[in-house]
């Protein structure tokens, strides 16, 4: 006799009707995005849990550029350190040279003239345009929108032929001294100025045009990112970042340095915290730099770029060769550095990527006891975890991008 | 409020631990006991606004006694103030408990600090080297470390070969093993399938008939 058999022939919509109703048993995947990546602006490497596309958490690792700047700091004089301070926010090298020569002139007790203040200022807000030019664009690029990268880097090297034209390097600036600056503006500087500015405004707008309300930019960054403004406060981001999770806060005007407080200017603020809000934040400090420069060029005072404190400059070369006080003064002041008083001052300026501080102890003499830098990257870097989770992988490209960070000052 | 009304507000609260003050330069540093850290810094946070700590930094002191010291930086964004705590601990007992309960960014200022001088922080949720790799055996940023440095051995790879299980790829498009397949096999074209094409691919070294 024939065994019977019962069986089901099934068919595809019935077997993905089975699937649908098992659970799905995902894995944890855990990622590495970096340090060599290009998404990660520099050698950051994030460790992410994937549960599928979705981040459950991740693990940003820094260090990777850790080049000991603040042991080196200890070991020479602060004229010395200078150049150190270029490559700390190595797309703003301006920026960090102003913020630590005030640093050490507050240590120092000593005034700069208002001339060398408002050139620091212009270079100030050059560095700012010239990193947030990066930044935006290097988020466009990120996001694929190649073509306004390279519309902002050619802006970029208009910039950094005016750096060249102020103290002869592109990038590794060098251009402020303690008490005044390294040399006075050349006659060109100023043309080449007035030129880049009747010139960056359609730029702008032309980013403008192609980003801002570009469905896809627009789908990408929106609400993507959120930080909220109590976790910015709690984490201290500064900058861009806490500007765009809805805090008014600038240095320039909280704390005005270097006679920031003699321009006006505004302060863009953001509503949501996402990605699309610190662009706009972003885009918009260019617009309000332009302002302040037109100011700076348009008022500029005429006199002298060095503190006349006479013991914290070198003297003049002629005089050097000729007189022996001033021999005796530059060999001092070349080899055992200004004579700081003993003391401790922290000074931050607002930088383009957040507040760039510097913590000096000092003990008297020339070297600092300890210089410690703290660097916005830095502190924004933490926030990312809460910004990224729950976010898919794609979308934490635009969170790096948004954030704008740095590995240079990050990692010192 | 100002910094210094504020810290005559820390003191009235907690007396004999606070120290003296320092004004230099327009900033206020208080020195403070180490044990009174967390609820002096609490303390500051509720009662007088200093709502972000903008920097913690350790500092070695070699030399003195007690040689290290960890400074605070507190800054309140309402009454736009500075003020500095500071506190030393000494080589024999290098702990201190951690402000990341009361501002959230102290955590990685406090890995740095560990990582650079060996300052370990109680209660830190995650008390690793943050800047030097895990595992390097010295704290670079104390006075008796070089500023050479001293030769140390580089890790291992991050990932163990046979701790994690590679993603499986399923024999995907993507996975290629080289001299298995040839690409013209892989990726056929059409040219290949006509014919004349198909001659002069087999016999590749033969001259071109007119």
């Amino acid at each position: 006799m024939a065994t019977q058999y019962e069986s089901e022939l099934i068919d595809s919509a019935a077997r993905a009707q089975q699937a649908a109703e098992e659970p799905l048993d995902g894995e944890r995947m855990i990622l590495n995005m970096g340090p060599q990546h290009p998404s990660t602006h520099g050698v950051l490497r994030v460790v992410i849990e994937l549960d599928g596309e979705e981040i459950i958490n991740l693990w940003p690792d820094v260090g990777y550029l850790h080049r000991g700047d603040e042991k080196i700091a200890e070991n020479m004089t602060y004229t010395q350190f200078i150049p150190y301070t270029d490559r700390l926010d190595y797309l703003a090298p301006l920026a960090n040279n102003v913020a630590y020569a005030c640093a050490v002139e507050k240590l120092c007790g000593i005034d700069v003239p208002p001339r060398c203040q408002y050139i620091r200022v212009i270079c100030a807000e050059l560095a700012r345009i010239s990193s947030h030019l990066l930044g935006v664009g290097a988020l466009a690029l990120d996001i694929g929108a190649v073509t306004v990268f390279l519309y902002t880097f050619r802006e970029r090297e208009k910039i950094n032929d005016m750096c060249e034209c102020i103290c002869g390097a592109r990038f590794t600036t060098s251009y402020t001294r303690i008490g005044g600056l390294a040399n006075d503006l050349p006659p060109n500087f100023l043309p080449m100025l007035r030129k880049f500015l009747k010139e960056f405004p359609a730029t702008l707008e032309e980013v403008d045009r192609l980003l801002t309300r570009n469905k896809i930019f627009v789908e990408r960054n929106r609400d993507v990112g959120i930080l909220r403004k109590e976790d910015a406060i709690d984490f201290c981001v500064t900058g861009p970042v806490l500007r765009g999770s809805g805090v008014e806060w600038d240095l320039r005007k909280a704390h005005p340095y270097s006679s920031y407080e003699l321009f006006d200017f505004d302060v863009p603020v953001g509503t949501v915290g996402d990605c699309f809000d610190r662009y706009l934040v972003r885009m918009e400090e260019m617009r309000q730099s332009e302002r302040i420069l037109h100011q700076a060029m348009d008022n500029l005072p005429s006199g002298p770029i060095n503190s006349p404190d006479a013991k914290i400059l070198l003297p003049e070369k002629k005089a050097v060769l000729t007189k022996m006080e001033e021999l005796i003064h530059q060999f001092i002041n070349v080899t055992e550095g200004i004579n700081a008083p003993p003391g401790e001052v922290y000074f931050s300026a607002e930088n383009p990527k957040g507040e760039l501080g510097f913590y000096i102890i000092s003990k008297g003499g020339g070297v600092p006891h300890r210089l410690k830098i703290r660097a916005p990257s830095f502190v924004n870097l933490q926030a990312l975890p809460v910004m990224a989770k729950g976010h898919i992988v794609s979308d934490l490209v635009a969170i790096l991008g948004s954030i704008d960070f740095v590995m240079g000052e990050c990692d010192r | 409020m100002t910094p210094q009304e504020a810290t005559e507000k820390l003191r009235a609260r907690f007396g004999e631990t606070v120290g003296t003050s320092v004004e230099f330069r327009g900033e206020i540093t208080v020195s403070v006991a180490p044990g009174k850290i967390v609820e002096a810094c609490r303390f500051l946070k509720t009662e007088c606004a200093f709502d972000m700590l903008t920097d913690l930094s350790g500092v070695d002191n070699y030399g003195e006694d007690p040689r290290y010291e960890v400074d605070y930086h507190l800054y309140s964004l309402t009454n736009r103030c500075r003020l500095r705590l500071k506190i030393r601990i000494s080589e024999e007992d290098m702990t201190v408990d951690t402000v990341s309960g009361v501002w959230r960014t102290a955590d990685w200022h406090e890995r740095e600090a560990f990582d650079m001088f060996g300052i370990r922080f109680r209660g830190h949720p995650n008390l690793k080297r943050i800047l030097m790799w895990d595992g390097y055996p010295y704290y670079p940023l104390r006075k008796d470390f070089p500023l050479a440095g001293i030769p140390a051995e580089l890790p291992d790879t991050a990932v163990d070969a046979d701790k994690v299980r590679a993603a499986p790829m399923l024999g995907g498009p993507f996975v290629a093993t080289n001299g298995t397949v040839s690409s013209v096999a892989r990726e056929p074209r059409q040219a290949d399938t006509v014919v004349e094409n198909i001659e002069r691919l087999k016999h590749p070294n033969k001259e071109e008939q007119v």
